[in-house]
């Protein structure tokens, strides 16, 4: 008789610990022939908030640490992401079809993109913070900081790679931040997710929701205590986004909005992801004896 | 308890001008040294690295031991806590009678006379907290009556708190009167001034608390109640070595240092003993003039102790929990 | 020892020996030239390097002669044209995150083989040298892969002939090799003649990351090396960390030649302390500008500049802090102050010593008994020294600190810019703008208020005047090593 497996149960991730959805739903994640994988945590309102607050208590300690400890901290996700290749590629196969060949390829362009973004914390303030010659006997300094709690709508489509690409530069800069998954592809997020509690990331930076957008995006666009919102997982979705964007307003939250269509998630970042969630500070000194 | 140190009777008369008036003293107090909290803190974390091994290490865990202040401050003690924790305090260790006692209890007034009894001559001294501890918000009678009644039931030491409203709102004199009041209260009995440290958060803080205490008669400055966090760290205590020993230089009087709450392991003591060695110097390294405010310490000195002797790490059954 | 004596008795506090242990490390009994991915035999003599704190010869190092020089630079040429010079930075980046972390992992390892080398202790090894090399690899790697951000172009130069100190061996390699290797160059690095063993430690770490053969080149030597190395007409970019002297040396060498030159040279800070400085750091700041490694530091705050009013005080301070530094066997974790890095370095000191000895009005050293074998120098301080002074114009190099005063702050910019040098400065003071107007009159490539000898790959570092030029570390590090 074969060996039958233990099938993991995936969950939510909030506050570095993994809870099941507060309202004890769940919905079939199903592979790209309409095949059952498995049931997927389905993220209340509730959850969305708890999620919130867990991004805001672990604000001033992320924000808190050093560049360069949260440049190691995310090159150290990608040295575990590396070490778990076989989970990853099997989770795209499922979620995105294709070849095995096509899933390494994604992951190693996911891995080779945490390596880019980690590289940027402890340079980010070199090349968008300057001092300010201004026309007086004054020290002027402008420096870029984060934001705050950020949340983040997920591509439908591109479920590592491009979930990867709207995750990493939101948290470099020591934002704290609430995902929601792709609906329909969300087990790469979760074993994600399951990297993150690995890899000495502090719990409440992350934290993921899976489950249909209509049940979460309201929750996170009309939270007072979220300072920005990103709405790429609505690509193409203008009507839905927009309404967010007007919930969004009631805090003036910085609304990234949805694109047309889901970007090309190989083509090498600018800096936009990045600066779209930073303040910049500009602090003024007098020089004098 | 003998002190080579001067005795005078209340405040430094050396002050008589400064404390004349509100401003003269704030003028004073602010004329102090700044400190700097990143060099403060790195030369704190510095004096963290040493290595204290071997026979150094034996010689410290005996001293540490000799300046526990063994602490109970809870609503529920009774006095039959306070007995097993003067007996406590005389044997730490009831298997090895080498062991030396603590330096003393420190508990509420009106368990005084219970832990007095307990105690007989052991050497070990009383130390009650006063003065509305640890809040410190009660009027000026109530403090001083809670001082006497402490003091009248036999505290040897008595550890009062300032009043950290009147500090942080600048009435440094009233803070100042206060305390001399509170001293002349004590009669023969030791004060230590508590300072409250983590709710006076800046440095600069400290050192001018501290020396407004010194100014007025303490004979120990402490850091903290232990019931507001943070307590005892190190570069607070630090910087509060760093004020006797100018205290000292400036008048010639000496006064003693005690860090108390959340010292919890033999490496954190032995950090302590270092920083005292290297900052205010070796006449400090003695129970008249360095004291810990802790409980879980003890255990834990207890245990190291143990292991340098018998070369094994040792377990909770082997000591008492009180 | 019995605490619990009456009461009138004091104890002393006796540290017993702490020492690190020597275990982790395995030194060869001779070494030959990393070059083309490989250990090779050199052509010239061998030489032996020595630990400073007892003298026992630790191993035998080859001297690379003109002819092993030239096979390193075609070996970086070869890798730089077919391999390096063309990877997309991101790879690049992930061989230097790798080494990066190679570096964290043998930390203990390259620690204590510093420390046993060079003589300085392992508090300093294991708490700074280390972690900030294993740092500015990180730093650098990361920006393998963004240069079209760094404002200084995106292509490399070719070959970086490389020559760096005895002060601060794995430091000074990290602060050369990994700015270089970000920009896709490949290197041919010189270590100093007395401490050659990390760089070689660190060849092994360059094959354990799989770094590609000829990337990285090591080959040990003296004098002689180093000039032909940096003369080598194929070598297109010259970096130098060392004196003065042989900097202007190297100067005159490439003068209308293409090659790209930085350096980064002597120095005679000036540490500036006023009437309402944070007494205590400030006192801690003096220490550490110029004891910390032995004063073999080209930023050492040398001249201590203290405001009349305040200078018996801080004098008192200082010197009574000074008397709690321990020094002696640097693999002892309580060790502050470690040996002279060589007889011929100690000879210098004494020199130059003696002369302030003349020179000045007072030469004060706490007690202290210095060991019979290897080379030793207690801290000294020399006051009521003048800007005329040799002490207070030549660079000693050594734990040896000048004390002139001032009145004004203007007086006190003025003597601290009195001084071909320029490489740093220290200010203390509460009073910001204070800071920040004697930070823009000081004619210094880094000035440090309240606080003194801060390193971090991300800040620029590097001198005015003949204290060298071009910076290392930070955005600005990058313009050296690209086009």
């Amino acid at each position: 008789m074969s060996r039958i497996d233990v099938r993991k149960t995936y969950k939510l991730f909030i506050g570095g610990e993994f809870p099941r959805s507060e309202s004890g739903h769940s919905y079939p994640v199903h592979d790209v022939r309409g095949r059952f994988v498995a049931n997927a945590a389905l993220a209340s309102r509730k959850d969305a908030r708890d999620a919130v607050t867990a991004a805001r208590r672990a604000f001033p300690g992320w924000s808190g640490r050093t560049a360069y400890n949260r440049g190691q901290v995310v090159y150290r996700i990608a040295e575990v992401m590396e070490d778990r290749r076989p989970q990853f590629v099997e989770a795209l196969r499922h979620g995105e079809g294709g070849t095995a060949a096509a899933a390494h390829k994604l992951l190693d362009e996911s891995i080779d993109r945490l390596v880019w973004y980690a590289g940027w914390a402890d340079k980010l303030a070199q090349v968008v913070g300057n001092a300010n010659p201004v026309a007086g006997p004054f020290f002027n300094l402008s420096s870029p900081e984060p934001t705050g709690v950020v949340a983040v709508l997920a591509p439908q489509g591109s479920s590592l790679l491009g979930m990867v690409s709207v995750v990493a530069p939101v948290v470099i800069s020591g934002n704290t931040v609430v995902v929601a998954a792709s609906a329909e592809r969300p087990l790469p997020a979760v074993t994600f997710a399951e990297v993150l509690a690995t890899s000495d990331v502090p719990g409440g930076v992350v934290n993921l929701l899976t489950g249909s957008l209509d049940r979460t995006a309201r929750t996170l666009a009309s939270h007072m205590d979220v300072n920005a919102i990103d709405l790429t997982g609505l690509a193409g979705e203008a009507e839905r986004a927009t309404a967010l964007e007007v919930e969004a307003a009631e805090n003036l939250k910085r609304v990234r909005r949805a694109p047309a269509a889901e970007p090309d998630w190989s083509v090498s970042p600018g800096l936009d992801r990045m600066t779209d969630f930073l303040e910049t500070k500009t602090v003024w000194h007098p020089i004098g004896v | 308890m003998t002190s080579t140190a001067t005795e005078t009777a209340g405040p430094d008369r050396e002050w008589a001008d400064v404390t004349s008036s509100e401003s003269s003293l704030r003028r004073f107090l602010h004329g102090l040294p700044g400190v700097d909290q990143v060099g403060a803190e790195q030369r704190a974390a510095g004096l963290a690295t040493r290595s204290i091994k071997t026979t150094a290490k034996a010689y410290a865990l005996d001293l540490a031991i000799t300046m526990v202040d063994l602490t109970t401050l809870e609503g529920q003690d009774t006095p039959g806590k306070v007995r097993a924790l003067c007996a406590k305090a005389m044997r730490p260790d009831p298997s090895d009678p080498s062991c030396p006692s603590t330096a003393a209890v420190c508990i509420y007034p009106d368990l005084v006379a219970t832990a007095k009894a307990a105690l007989g001559h052991s050497g070990v001294h009383v130390a009650s907290v006063a003065t509305a501890f640890p809040s410190g918000r009660a009027a000026m009678e109530v403090k001083l009556a809670d001082t006497r009644a402490a003091v009248a039931a036999g505290a040897d030491e008595v550890d009062m708190v300032i009043d950290r409203g009147a500090f942080l709102s600048g009435h440094y004199l009233g803070v100042f009167q206060e305390i001399a009041a509170v001293r002349e209260a004590c009669g023969p009995a030791h004060l230590k001034v508590i300072l409250e440290t983590g709710e006076l958060q800046t440095y600069d803080n400290v050192r001018r608390a501290g020396w407004l205490a010194m100014m007025a008669g303490a004979h120990f400055i402490k850091t903290s109640t232990g019931k507001v966090q943070p307590a005892a760290t190190l570069p607070v205590t630090l910087v509060m070595l760093e004020a006797v020993r100018d205290y000292r230089e400036q008048t010639g009087r000496m006064i003693g240092v005690k860090p108390a709450g959340g010292i919890r392991t033999t490496k954190d003591a032995i950090k302590y003993l270092v920083t005292v060695n290297e900052i205010a110097g070796p006449d400090w390294l003695h129970p008249d003039w360095f004291r810990f405010g802790a409980s879980t310490l003890l255990n834990d000195l207890l245990m190291q102790r143990t292991r340098l002797s018998t070369g094994r790490y040792s377990g909770h059954d082997y000591f008492t929990l009180d | 020892m019995d605490p619990t004596r009456s009461p009138g008795d004091r104890h002393v506090f006796e540290y017993a020996p702490a020492p690190e242990s020597r275990e982790i490390v395995d030194i060869r009994p001779s070494y030959g030239l990393f070059v083309g991915g490989e250990f090779v035999d050199g052509r010239g003599r061998s030489f032996k390097t020595i630990s400073p704190s007892t003298e026992e010869v630790l191993a035998e190092v080859a001297e690379a002669d003109a002819t092993d020089v030239d096979i390193a630079v075609a070996a970086a040429r070869r890798a730089h044209g077919r391999v390096w010079g063309r990877m997309p930075g991101r790879e690049r980046a992930k061989y230097l995150f790798r080494i990066a972390r190679i570096i964290q992992e043998r930390g203990r390892e390259l620690a204590v083989l510093e420390s046993i080398d060079n003589g300085k202790p392992i508090k300093e090894t294991r708490d700074v040298d280390v972690p900030i090399a294993a740092a500015h690899f990180f730093y650098y790697a990361g920006w393998a892969d963004k240069l079209e951000y760094s404002g200084h172009g995106t292509e490399s130069l070719g070959v970086a002939g490389q020559v760096i100190p005895w002060n601060f061996p794995l430091l000074m390699l990290a602060w050369k090799i990994a700015p270089a290797l970000a920009c896709g160059n490949t290197v041919v690095l010189k270590p100093a003649e007395t401490t050659p063993l990390t760089a070689l430690l660190f060849a092994e770490i360059c094959q354990q990351a799989d770094l590609p053969p000829g990337v990285v080149n090591i080959i040990t030597g003296a004098g002689e090396t180093g000039r032909a190395l940096v003369s080598h007409p194929d070598v297109d970019k010259v970096a130098f960390t060392g004196s003065t002297e042989v900097g202007k040396a190297i100067a005159r060498a490439v003068a209308g030649s293409d090659k790209r030159v930085t350096l980064e040279l002597g120095g005679k800070a000036a540490n500036i302390v006023f009437d309402d400085a944070p007494v205590d750091q400030a006192v801690e700041g003096i220490v550490n500008g110029i004891f910390f490694n032995q004063g073999h530091v080209c930023c050492a705050g040398s001249r201590l500049l203290v405001q009349e009013s305040v200078a018996e005080e801080v004098l008192a301070r200082l010197k009574r802090r000074v008397a709690t530094l321990r020094m002696g066997d640097p693999l002892d974790k309580n060790t502050d102050i470690g040996a002279i890095n060589s007889a011929e370095q100690l000879a210098k000191i004494r020199e130059l010593s003696a002369i302030g000895e003349q020179e000045a009005a007072g030469r004060w050293s706490p007690p202290c008994e210095l060991p019979e074998h290897g080379f030793w120098f207690p801290p000294t301080i020399f006051t009521g020294v003048s800007q005329a002074h040799r002490i207070a114009r030549e660079e000693i190099f050594g734990p040896v600190l000048s004390v002139l005063t001032f009145r004004t702050p203007a007086e006190a910019i003025e003597k601290a810019n009195n001084t071909p040098y320029g490489l740093s400065a220290g200010v203390w003071t509460e009073k910001g703008s204070r800071i920040l107007k004697m930070a823009n009159a000081l004619r210094a490539g880094v000035v440090w208020a309240n606080t003194f000898n801060k390193f971090d790959p991300a800040s620029p570092f590097g001198g005015y005047q003949e204290s060298g030029y071009g910076r290392e570390g930070g955005r600005q590090g990058l313009e050296a090593y690209l086009r």
